[in-house]
């Protein structure tokens, strides 16, 4: 556990967290010789001490939305590990495989800090969250071929997929800093979705005349009798089905002909993401189908 | 205050400082220690709110408080990039790629719509408080260079897109916590991820593999948020008007 990294990365996210803990050197000094300090800095109790004391007081509903974000890390961590792992990987151009590691690297970025983060609100984090190897055995080429078939399509699935789960949940932790580290990871998945679909010559945001279109990531409600599993998660109720992606319609405003000026649907929709309830991205027709062993 | 006016990290001016190296007396501010830089903000702000404007100008902006406030500054950053793309997509002879003019006018049309959708909100929500049409100041810009080169102490159309974007999300993920509204940060949550798609493809206009913010040897996978002073100090540098975000979230 490097938990300097892990400081350090809080500090990039969260503007506040130096001054939790007093300040960095107070946190060191205190703390004796050298190598007191690497024993005690190597212990997971310390690190949930301290992370207890900065976010102590924080909503426990921040440590479920913080397990399903993990949950969701986790998943697609183990995704492109299996990607890299692959042939098809091995035969990828340089750029493609370099924008992999890449975006494999912040899964894992975003796997330790959320682990810290939830561990330091006194919670244990979720684990063996992975992709399920039938599914990922199917998946025997790079990008060429059925879009919903290829490491890279559902690579694209799994990033948009990202940006809707986080966006479903953000309103949870309204009024807490960990609102802005969540929204800091939710940008970045819609960098890496942006970036899969320029790989793949997709727009870099979602609309109609996308391969994927279709797909029921981009469309709302979950299926007929599926039962979303939920790794220990707490699973919110499901009342009705989020917007589609192809929606026109934002708080009640019709994009496309009411704003003074006249826009087309596609531009309509393509301006805005939209966002998912959990039971709809662990529903089996999304990351649901694709979660297991 | 202070917490809200912490200098951000190093790096977090990072797709603006060649911007940031023309406004030397706001980046003082920002770097010469919070408190003093917070106080002379704030002071700054007072003296401005609580009597008559002393200029003969319509110069100064306020924002407001509360969560119009906070849909204010982001209908302010979405009129500066939208009047931005609007004047790529109307150049003549674009320098940018045949492939990348649609691309731009997409962009274009999207940040209209963010504009003109905020500016709807706003007038619904909050009648009275919008904030006027902002006048935009581009004299940093050369709209005949698609990048721009080493020598050059203007801004390429790619960079001028790639510090808006980045901006805009930095100061979309910064301002969320100001929301008292989960609708509102629900509205600014559809729309920080299409800035942040839009950032993605110009960075890798720019540089192939650069997508997200991350630079060289630098692995977080974390976008920057940035507070509104901040963003703010970096987006005056292409108003006419100045921006007085002081009781932003208040």
């Amino acid at each position: 556990m490097d938990f300097f990294k892990i400081i350090d990365q809080l500090s990039e996210v969260d503007a506040d967290v130096l001054g939790r803990f007093n300040s960095r050197r107070a946190v060191f000094g205190s703390l004796g010789t050298a190598a007191k300090r690497s024993a005690l800095a190597a212990t997971p109790l310390f690190l949930g001490a301290l992370f207890q004391k900065a976010y102590a007081g924080t909503a426990a509903t921040g440590v479920e939305v913080l397990q399903y974000a993990l949950a969701l890390e986790l998943f697609e961590q183990d995704f492109y590990a299996k990607v890299k792992a692959s042939s098809p990987y091995a035969n990828a151009s340089a750029a493609d495989k370099a924008a992999i590691d890449q975006i494999k690297k912040h899964e894992d970025s975003h796997v330790t800090l959320l682990r810290g983060a939830i561990s330091g609100l006194g919670a244990t984090p979720v684990t063996g969250v992975t992709f399920k190897a039938a599914v990922f055995a199917g998946l025997t080429t790079f990008k060429s071929g059925a879009a919903a078939t290829t490491q890279l399509g559902i690579a694209q699935l799994l990033e948009d997929t990202g940006v809707r789960a986080y966006k479903g949940r953000a309103g949870e932790l309204l009024g807490t800093d960990l609102l802005t580290v969540a929204l800091q990871i939710h940008s970045v998945e819609a960098r890496h979705a942006a970036k899969i679909r320029d790989m793949r010559g997709q727009r870099a945001w979602v609309n109609p005349a996308d391969d994927l279109a279709a797909h029921p990531v981009y469309t709302s409600g979950v299926t007929a009798g599926s039962t979303p599993a939920a790794f220990g998660l707490v699973v919110p109720a499901y009342t009705a089905a989020s917007p589609v992606e192809n929606n026109t319609t934002q708080s009640g405003v019709d994009i496309k002909a009411g704003l003074g000026a006249t826009y087309t649907a596609s531009d309509a929709a393509a301006a805005f993401d939209e966002y998912l309830q959990v039971a709809e991205v662990l529903d089996n027709s999304r990351a649901g189908g694709l979660i297991g062993a | 205050m202070s917490d809200t006016l912490r200098p951000t990290d190093p790096q977090s001016p990072q797709p603006g400082q060649p911007l940031l190296a023309r406004i030397k007396r706001r980046s003082f501010f920002m770097y010469a220690g919070a408190t003093a830089g917070a106080t002379a903000l704030v002071l700054a702000g007072c003296s401005k709110d609580n009597t008559t404007p002393t200029s003969t100008t319509t110069g100064n902006v306020s924002f407001g408080t509360g969560d119009a406030s906070v849909l204010n500054y982001a209908y302010a950053l979405e009129q500066l990039e939208a009047a931005f793309y609007a004047k790529v997509a109307a150049l003549t002879a674009s320098p940018l790629l045949a492939a990348e003019v649609p691309y731009f006018a997409k962009l274009a049309t999207h940040e209209a719509i963010h504009r003109d959708f905020l500016r709807t909100a706003i007038n619904r929500d909050f009648n009275g408080t919008i904030i006027p049409d902002l006048t935009p100041k581009f004299d940093s810009i050369d709209f005949t260079k698609r990048v721009k080169a080493a020598a050059d102490t203007k801004l390429g159309i790619l960079d001028a897109a790639k510090a808006f974007e980045d901006l805009g999300v930095a100061a979309y993920n910064g301002a969320a916590k100001l929301f008292k509204s989960a609708v509102y940060l629900g509205i600014a949550g559809q729309i920080v991820s299409v800035e942040a798609r839009h950032a993605a493809y110009v960075r890798d206009l720019i540089l192939p593999g650069s997508f997200a913010t991350n630079e060289a040897g630098d692995t977080l996978g974390f976008d920057r948020q940035m507070t509104p002073t901040a963003v703010l100090a970096v987006a005056q540098t292409y108003v006419e008007q100045t921006l007085n975000g002081s009781t932003i979230g208040q």
